[in-house]
């Protein structure tokens, strides 16, 4: 199945983990007898989840994985096709490995409902799925309400681009269409929200794109926030490669956001009124609505858990990743999901077949392109203390880096981009 | 006297150096060759007690198919290039050594290449001295091992047994860089390395003496015996 050796793993599996008594007993009996985990979501979080419970259970968990899109776009490096640097194909992922090499039952559906007194999910087209314990990593969803005027009707005309697929086209297609001297307002989030560099390199990659293409073009941000992650590195890249092109107005200066007119392509604040040729809207966030109407989620709009397990604090039987629960000092980003679920991965085998489990082991690095061969980095390590998982140790790129580590960095980048789309997905 | 027995010994040594030397590379070209090679010998030996670390061996490297010696795992594509016939001829060398990744693409050698066509001239004839079969080049007596650039470990470090399967649970975060099969997509193959050279490389990150910041600080966080047991899960691994 994948060549790695599963010795240690299999301990504690007892008697019905060797390929002789699966054969003795007949298929079907054993079957019956798995436990089932459910996974909602398929994204870095859900697809690694399933992936490491499936590799190291050996086929004594029954596993299946909901996710509507048959072809998963990665939110990490939807930036940089928007730059030009990657095709659209090339960050578009298939579960079929997952299914095909790892036995996990890959439904395309989308969970409407989690039962969770019956411990059932429920799917749109009808069904309903079984679990005994259920992953729920549904990723973010956009509180609209936060820019008033905003809408998911909006977001057609003024696009958020902050789930990766068709809304990535469209912003691309919208700027590569802008006039001759256009200005593209970015309303960027508050915090906490997906990829917390991520509206910043976005930037980055529309001025390279306009650079070449509209150099008389303007970017304007207009940021609830005073200052964001990374900050000194990018303020640097912009002046270095896009010197005039890019304007950051931050609350202090702007004030509130009053409205936005997605048919005027208008965006009003408490002081000022700017007109957008492309306007990219990026509201605030909160977990995946499956999990909000499930009641996982605390005021906060998010889902607390305990944090070596990712357990929910709602439900014993439920375990919510990545974006979705609220996940202490770690960020939102693909690669925290990914380390989460590898520890819930563990928690749930101890929990189901009483395997071993030990400390888990987070950590995560958020890689930012500013220009060509231009990557910076920033990372961090947790544990999981008491009450959240809390940082223990961090690094950062430094301004002034030479171009040759700078475009280490980028190829590094690029590394980790095919490590963890294979560890995701096989 | 205190001082002389030392000094002796200083003498001595330098002869030996100069006496090599003189029987390896008075040619400007082989000296020039020898000082590139320092940047592949962190993971390539040439000479009499060569052996496989990181890299394969280079002894006899003229004329032999790609991907081909005994006890040492190749990556998929420097297998698949030698059975489709590349075979290490001067010119061969020199290309594959200008651009590797795009020469042998999917290669798991980390090494960015030589641009400058001299560089290639001089370490490609460094590497003849190591090949005695190849055609046009003057016999060479071989050498020993050059020493490479990583700090020495104390050999209690050096010695600790890995328990292999912790360490395959440590390696769960391995592999959300490095490819759990082994290819280098930009990140360096860490599967099938000798124990010592993958202990040595590590304890290089957590004295920072290698400057990667994101191996500084995943190696910070890995105790003494964490690290062996991933060096024992990781020389087995990928197979």
């Amino acid at each position: 199945m994948t060549g790695i050796s599963r010795r240690h793993f299999t301990q504690g599996l007892g008697a019905v983990a060797g390929a002789g008594v699966l054969a003795g007993r007949g298929r079907a009996a054993f079957a019956q007898a798995r436990p089932k985990v459910v996974i909602i979501g398929g994204g870095a979080g859900g697809a690694t989840a399933a992936r490491y419970l499936a590799k190291d259970s050996e086929g004594a968990i029954d596993i299946t994985l909901i996710e509507p899109t048959k072809t998963y776009y990665t939110c990490f490096f939807s930036n940089l096709y928007i730059g030009g640097f990657r095709s659209f194909e090339s960050i578009g992922h298939s579960y079929a490995t997952l299914a095909s090499d790892y036995g996990v039952n890959v439904v395309h559906d989308w969970a409407t409902g989690i039962d969770r007194d019956a411990k059932k999910v429920a799917l749109a087209s009808g069904g309903r799925v079984a679990y005994d314990r259920l992953v729920v990593a549904p990723g973010i969803d956009f509180d609209y309400d936060s820019v008033p005027g905003y809408s998911i009707e909006a977001s057609g005309l003024m696009p958020h681009a902050w789930k990766a697929g068709t809304q990535t086209a469209l912003l691309k297609s919208k700027i590569e269409a802008m006039r001759e001297g256009g200005t593209y307002v970015m309303v960027a989030p508050p915090n906490p929200y997906r990829c917390p560099p991520g509206p910043y390199e976005r930037v980055s990659m529309v001025a390279h794109h306009l650079k070449s293409t509209n150099p008389s073009a303007k970017i304007v941000i207009l940021d609830p926030k005073e200052a964001f992650s990374k900050q000194a590195l990018f303020m640097e890249g912009w002046e270095k490669h896009y010197p005039g092109m890019i304007e950051w107005l931050p609350k202090s200066i702007i004030g509130d956001i009053k409205t936005v007119d997605a048919r005027a392509g208008t965006i009003e604040t408490d002081f000022d009124t700017f007109k957008a040729d492309v306007a990219n809207v990026i509201s605030a966030q909160m977990a995946g609505t499956i999990a909000r109407d499930a009641g996982l989620a605390d005021d906060s709009g998010y889902c607390p858990i305990e944090p070596a397990t990712l357990r929910s604090t709602m439900d014993a039987a439920i375990h919510v990743l990545g974006d979705s629960c609220i996940a202490g000092d770690m960020p939102k980003s693909g690669f925290s999901a990914n380390s989460q679920a590898k520890a819930a991965a563990m928690a749930i085998r101890a929990d189901l077949l009483d395997a071993k489990a030990f400390p888990p082991r987070f950590s995560n690095t958020c890689w930012s392109l500013i220009s060509t061969d231009n990557g910076v980095k920033v990372g961090a390590r947790y544990e999981a203390g008491e009450d959240k998982i809390t940082k223990t140790d961090g690094f950062i790129s430094e301004t002034g880096e030479d171009a040759e580590l700078r475009k280490a960095t980028y190829e590094e980048s690029l590394g980790w981009y095919a490590g963890i789309t294979a560890d995701m997905f096989g | 006297m205190r001082g002389s027995g030392g000094y002796a010994m200083v003498l001595a040594a330098a002869f030996f150096v100069v006496g090599m030397g003189d029987a390896l590379a008075s040619d400007p070209l082989l000296d020039q060759g020898r000082k590139i090679f320092r940047k592949c010998q962190s993971c390539h030996q040439v000479g009499v007690s060569a052996k496989h670390t990181v890299g394969p061996l280079l002894n006899d490297i003229y004329g032999r198919r790609a991907g081909t010696l005994e006890g040492y795992r190749y990556s998929r594509a420097m297998e698949a290039a030698g059975q489709e016939g590349l075979v290490w001829s001067e010119e061969a060398l020199s290309a594959y050594l200008e651009d590797p990744k795009s020469a042998v693409h999917g290669t798991k050698m980390n090494f960015g290449g030589l641009r400058d066509p001299d560089d290639r001239r001089a370490v490609v004839a460094f590497l003849r001295q190591f090949s005695p079969g190849a055609a046009n080049i003057p016999e060479a007596p071989p050498t020993a091992p050059l020493e490479n650039a990583d700090p020495e470990i104390p050999p209690h470090i050096l010695a600790l047994e890995g328990d292999p399967d912790y360490g395959e649970y440590l390696s769960s975060e391995c592999v959300t860089c490095h490819q759990a099969d082994g290819e280098d997509k930009g990140i360096p193959s860490i599967t099938g390395w000798p124990g010592d050279r993958f202990v040595t490389v590590l304890h290089a990150y957590k004295t920072k003496s290698r400057d990667n910041q994101v191996m500084q600080s995943i190696a910070a966080s890995l105790s003494d015996e964490e690290i062996a047991a991933l060096a024992a899960y990781f020389s087995k691994a990928g197979q």
